[in-house]
């Protein structure tokens, strides 16, 4: 009882909502959804080149919809270095950087690297996720974070789901071990492939995510991240632990 | 034996008959779970109101979780694409009704 009281006042966010953004009445309808559902917050990925534009539309059509916007770029990199090369580019543009990891050396090198928020692996090929020991460690030591997409377990059926569900239980074992945050995302395209946050949480319990760990995979955990890379992005913000905190005028002369 | 009952909003693109919709519940707890898992659930389909969309389903205590999450996996109700989205959960059909209509009065 206490626990869905708590519920309800917590600040919900849906980290990876989908939308096809050449389709804008679509994209309105889904994050109107998404604010009906019960989401304060959505990110929505959005492409390498034009984002700035991008952002400025979906900002407009979450704020009349009552919803903070997170920008956030998907990154999937063939290699390292493409890896390197786009955080260069992107890292001070977006609130939330993610990257799929396709290959092994592009996991190990976002894991290991600061500037990553998110990890995320392909939902459809269960050999290609290779968050293991070794990969969370890295992860643990620079925050990142396990992004786990709810759509597929909807929309997939019989063995594929499966391997899915069985791999997502071996992954989270492996994130609380190493305390790798998790977050729980909707990684809905469609309208009918949207859920209230609260149904998200409960499908935590096909891989032994208990219900408090799931909710926070949808609240605090996405929120640390947002709150964290909005300091850093802010004029303000100097160094790890320096703020500009007073400019002009009011400084002191000494 | 302890029972939970769930109230649950049906969306879909066409109309949605009683059979089709506990089937569907149904069919995904079997999915997920198998046969030994639907044996614990006790599910009951208690109302179902095509007008407003809302349907109360029964379960026992223990498989709640197990019932939620196959409620949220449905995705398809008859042959039309679906969703359905839990509404409140509560001990007694009292009070899940009072609740229902609390929220109804809040708008």
């Amino acid at each position: 009882m206490q626990r869905s009281r708590d519920a309800v006042l917590k600040f919900f966010i849906d980290l990876h909502l989908c939308p096809n953004l050449e389709d804008q009445k679509e994209t309105e309808l889904m994050i109107r959804k998404s604010a009906e559902l019960g989401y304060k917050a959505v990110g929505v990925p959005l492409p390498k080149k034009n984002h700035s534009d991008l952002a400025g539309k979906i900002s407009k059509i979450c704020g009349e919809a009552g919803l903070d916007f997170i920008s956030r770029i998907d990154l999937e990199p063939s290699n390292a270095t493409e890896l390197l090369r786009d955080l260069r580019l992107l890292r001070r543009k977006v609130e939330i950087i993610s990257v799929k990891c396709m290959s092994k050396s592009v996991a190990r090198q976002a894991a290991k690297d600061r500037r990553v928020d998110i990890l995320s692996f392909s939902p459809l090929d269960v050999r290609k996720r290779f968050f293991d020991s070794a990969e969370a460690e890295l992860a643990s030591e620079t925050n990142a974070s396990l992004e786990i997409d709810m759509a597929p377990l909807l929309y997939l059926q019989g063995y594929r789901r499966i391997r899915l569900i069985s791999k997502l239980r071996e992954e989270v074992y492996i994130a609380k071990k190493h305390d790798v945050p998790i977050i729980i995302s909707s990684g809905a395209c469609e309208l009918k492939l949207l859920r209230k946050p609260e149904d998200l949480a409960s499908l935590g319990y096909l891989f032994g995510l208990n219900p408090n760990d799931a909710e926070k995979a949808l609240s605090e955990n996405p929120r640390e991240i947002i709150e964290r890379n909005r300091k850093k992005l802010s004029p303000n913000y100097v160094a790890p632990g320096i703020y500009v905190i007073r400019r002009g005028k009011d400084c002191p002369d000494g | 034996m302890r029972r939970r009952y769930v109230a649950v909003k049906v969306e879909s693109d066409g109309e949605v008959k009683k059979e089709d919709l506990f089937y569907a519940v149904w069919n995904s707890i079997l999915k997920l779970f198998g046969e030994y898992g639907a044996s614990q659930t006790d599910l009951r389909l208690i109302e179902y109101s095509p007008e407003d969309g809302l349907a109360v389903i029964r379960c026992s205590h223990k498989s709640l979780p197990m019932v939620k999450a196959s409620i949220t996996c449905v995705t398809r109700i008859g042959r039309e694409s679906a969703a359905l989205h839990i509404q409140l959960v509560s001990g007694t059909l009292k009070s899940l009704r009072r609740k229902l209509s609390e929220r109804i009065k809040k708008g």
